[in-house]
């Protein structure tokens, strides 16, 4: 079956999520869909699937244009969606897992079901019992489930976002062989991937998207340096360091260890300077979060220590960290950062240092007004958080970290700001700098960490798979290893 | 932005007048006489009017509890809880309050004064374990708040068939009476105690200033709000929903004092009078402002006290009280709603005019 997309937008308020994709999956293909995240792949293929309704454009089915207003609509005409979690009711056995989405609402045959399945699962080699309970099947396992179930219910084309998360490198090889043999058969898969070797290790076209809208394709096999120039753009020149002298160590992490599950069990060290930055790439999901958090203390290591400016505060409370002049800023500026509902005032007096128990509102005010308009917050004293824009917010976040900041944890510090206040974000970060502060930033802008780092720690499945010299690598190094490549020649060559 | 203020006000007091005059007449009644029974038989008519000083004592104590256990719930409900538990509280209070009474011997102030103190302390401890599951069991406030009132429920049972039952007869009509000495002292052929009333007021005036000018307060709202955000600013959001679950717990159980005190003057099974559910719908009514907690907890001890009235007077059912209890919080909600939903249609309409 084939498939083609044409023109379309997707809004979410502001956010352009689709601008403007024209796309062609041909019957049998095998195509992959790459880009990095906030790319807007998953949005696509929501709206492919009926979960979102696009604003405006054309979903062309064989020929016939459709509308999908649902993901039952989706499913009727054949597009079936494996979502990234398998969407499976854990606590149903394998059989009422697959006829839960079957049509009709009083008929159920399981006996004839149970057929089918047990045919579905011999002719592509799965292997699982109809009576096991689904919270016993490994991921793997209830995506090959839920394979199955969309085969069943007629699906022609199949889409898979980010399968080969959690999976064992069995399965994968396994699932693989199965969409090549889906295509052989004349589906149409849509591999959705941020990692470039499977995508190159599977596919047989490609489409690179970023921030909305489709900026390359391509026939497999490329080589991959190509898809990271596609997905990163071209190396940015890069300015000057103003050079700032680094002080005493003000973050000291010493081979620690977390859970099992978090990161990986590789020890992590790192010793962060007064006046150094530190930007962390990677894909989301690989580690970062885990990582900033055992920085900030709001999760204690198994094994090593984490000291701030000298003294050891290995598993001692967020807030210790906190009055140790710690500061993290996670990148949900609303969900964790600012409080809906409180104004701008309240918020200066939360965090401020003023802890008479009385609040003095005049003089709240009378401050608030002043940081307004020193960091040129779009807004007034009394205005709530959640009605600021997103440059907005991000400025009052800043406005209320305290004057003498030992430490900056910070995720995607510009992501979804306009130039200017990404600018300015930067801006008041150097100045911080300047002044002493330690920064660890997480982006997955590359041009950001290439221009505002010293080193860059690369994260790939919860592990640290490289410590860069920002002056000395570029965008197509660290895009290979945030794509789980280790470093070969190119690498060499180039540092 | 004056219509939307005419909207926001006038279009929820048409529903819920609407709906009254709907309900009274499908009960066979033209709308204005059950309205004249209730207010004649919770204030007198012409309201307030020589002669009626019993029952307007008996509405001001019937107050008290609602507007004490509103005060309570604006705090929980700040701290983004939903205290269910408020009945069990309401009762511990009254539970404890009992003991003194029964069991203390010392002069009236003393004794009243640590009545209204173990009180609050039977309160707070019940409303700290609704806390305490939550913040440390994980168990959430709605189901052990629930079970813990049916806890509390089943002690004043056991202690009114048990241990306090009255001599020689085992009945669940209650203890026998508390002794004179231990009452909340009231003004002359009524139960009207102005020290309730007092007390009732200054926790008004207290949570609305908690809330209007402290620290403590504005920290409160910030964990009810968003508890992660809260958490990184570094305030102790634990801490702080139990200080909720405190407050509102020694707030509750002075109303069970009261209850127990000033009204019943015994422990009785339905001590807490389901009170604590009806100041969650007070509060709702109020969105969570203490100024209207006090004129709409005193329309619904009105209903409460005069709606009996209404089967004596009008051969009506007396339950048509509750009924309209019921309906008046229903339509006041959806009015509400209904008024919050067109202001948000004409906010959004506006927006999408400017910016297109």
């Amino acid at each position: 079956m084939s498939l083609e997309l044409r023109e379309i937008h997707k809004h979410f308020g502001p956010v352009r999520a689709n601008d403007g994709i024209t796309l062609t999956v041909e019957t049998g293909t095998l195509h992959g869909l790459l880009g990095e995240n906030g790319a807007g792949k998953s949005t696509l293929m929501k709206v492919l699937s009926g979960f979102h309704s696009a604003d405006s454009g054309e979903i062309v089915l064989d020929g016939k244009q459709i509308k999908l207003a649902s993901p039952h609509d989706a499913i009727a005409a054949g597009i079936g969606m494996l979502h990234q979690d398998p969407l499976v009711f854990l606590p149903f056995s394998v059989i009422d897992n697959f006829v839960l989405g079957s049509p009709g609402a009083w008929r159920l045959d399981r006996r004839a079901a149970e057929i089918e399945l047990n045919e579905l699962c011999e002719r592509y080699g799965f292997n699982f019992d109809a009576h096991t309970p689904v919270r016993l099947l490994t991921v793997g396992e209830r995506q090959q489930l839920e394979i199955v179930r969309l085969l069943w219910l007629g699906a022609r084309v199949l889409i898979l976002d980010e399968p080969t998360t959690g999976i064992s490198a069995d399965q994968r090889s396994k699932l693989f062989a199965t969409l090549k043999a889906l295509a052989a058969e004349g589906m149409s898969v849509i591999f959705v991937s941020h990692k470039l070797e499977e995508v190159a290790d599977l596919c047989q076209r490609v489409t690179v998207m970023t921030r909305g809208k489709v900026v390359g394709e391509a026939e497999l096999p490329t080589p991959p340096e190509r898809l990271v120039e596609m997905m990163f753009g071209q190396v940015i020149e890069i300015q000057d360091r103003s050079d700032v002298g680094l002080g005493v160590s003000h973050l000291e992490l010493d081979s620690i260890q977390t859970a099992s599950g978090l990161l990986s069990e590789e020890p992590i060290s790192l010793d962060v300077k007064s006046g150094e930055v530190i930007g962390i790439a990677g894909m989301e999901g690989s580690g970062q979060d885990t990582f900033l958090r055992l920085c900030c203390g709001m999760r204690a290591p198994m094994k090593g220590t984490v000291a701030i400016t000298g003294d050891d505060l290995t598993g001692k409370h967020y807030r210790e960290f906190l009055n140790a002049n710690v500061k993290y800023l996670p990148a949900g500026r609303l969900e964790e950062g600012l409080i809906e509902g409180l104004t701008i005032t309240e918020h200066f007096v939360l965090t401020g240092r003023d802890t008479s128990f009385i609040i003095d509102w005049g003089a709240a005010r009378k401050r608030a007004k002043e940081l307004i308009d020193k960091y040129g917050i779009k807004g007034t004293e009394n205005s709530t958080a959640e009605s600021l824009s997103g440059g907005n917010q991000q400025r009052l976040l800043l406005a209320m970290l305290s004057e003498d900041l030992k430490v900056l944890l910070m995720e995607h510090p510009t992501r979804g700001l306009d130039i200017e206040s990404a600018d300015w974000v930067w801006e008041q970060l150097l100045a911080r700098r300047q002044e002493g502060t330690a920064i660890v930033f997480a982006s997955a802008d590359l041009d950001e960490l290439l221009r505002y780092s010293d080193r860059i720690l690369v994260f790939f499945s919860g592990r640290i798979i490289g410590e860069l010299d920002a002056a000395a690598t570029n965008v197509d190094e660290i895009g290979l290893l945030i794509g789980g490549r280790s470093l070969g020649a190119e690498a060499a060559a180039s540092s | 932005m004056n219509r939307a203020r005419i909207t926001t006000l006038a279009l929820p007091i048409l529903v819920v007048l609407g709906s009254v005059v709907v309900l009274l007449i499908l009960a066979g009644t033209n709308p204005w006489d059950p309205i004249r029974i209730i207010v004649e038989g919770s204030i007198g008519w012409p309201p307030f009017e020589g002669g009626s000083a019993r029952k307007v004592g008996d509405t001001f104590m019937v107050w008290v509890p609602i507007a004490l256990a509103s005060a309570g719930l604006i705090v929980t409900f700040n701290a983004g809880m939903w205290n269910i538990g408020i009945e069990g509280q309401i009762i511990m209070g009254a539970i404890a309050a009992a003991l003194v009474a029964r069991e203390v011997s010392a002069p009236r102030p003393l004794l009243i004064l640590l009545a209204i103190l173990a009180g609050a302390a039977g309160g707070m401890l019940w409303g700290l374990l609704v806390g305490v599951l939550r913040t440390a069991g994980g168990v959430n406030e709605i189901f052990g708040g629930l079970g813990l009132d049916f806890v509390a429920l089943s002690i004043t049972t056991y202690l009114i068939i048990g241990p306090w039952a009255r001599s020689g007869v085992a009945s669940t009509s209650g203890t026998n009476p508390f002794p004179d000495n231990a009452l909340l002292p009231s003004l002359g052929g009524s139960k009207l105690s102005p020290l309730a009333v007092a007390i009732a007021v200054l926790a008004l005036l207290g949570v609305w200033t908690l809330f209007r000018g402290t620290l403590y307060g504005l920290k409160l709202k910030a964990v009810g709000r968003n508890r992660s955000s809260a958490f990184l600013m570094g305030i102790p959001t634990n801490r702080y929903l139990l200080g909720a679950f405190a407050i509102c717990g020694a707030l509750a159980g002075i109303a069970g004092t009261s209850q127990a005190l000033g009204l019943h003057f015994k422990l009785i099974p339905a001590i807490s009078g389901n009170f604590g559910f009806l100041a969650i719908l007070v509060v709702l009514l109020a969105r969570f402002q203490p100024i209207w907690v006090a004129p709409i907890s005193f329309f619904f001890a009105m209903v409460a006290v005069g709606g009996p009235g209404l089967s004596l007077r009008l051969g009506l059912h007396g339950s048509l009280g509750g009924v309209l209890q019921g309906v008046l919080v229903l339509s006041a909600m959806l009015g509400l709603g209904w008024a919050a939903y067109l202001t948000r249609r004409r906010a959004m309409t506006e927006s999408g005019v400017s910016s297109g």
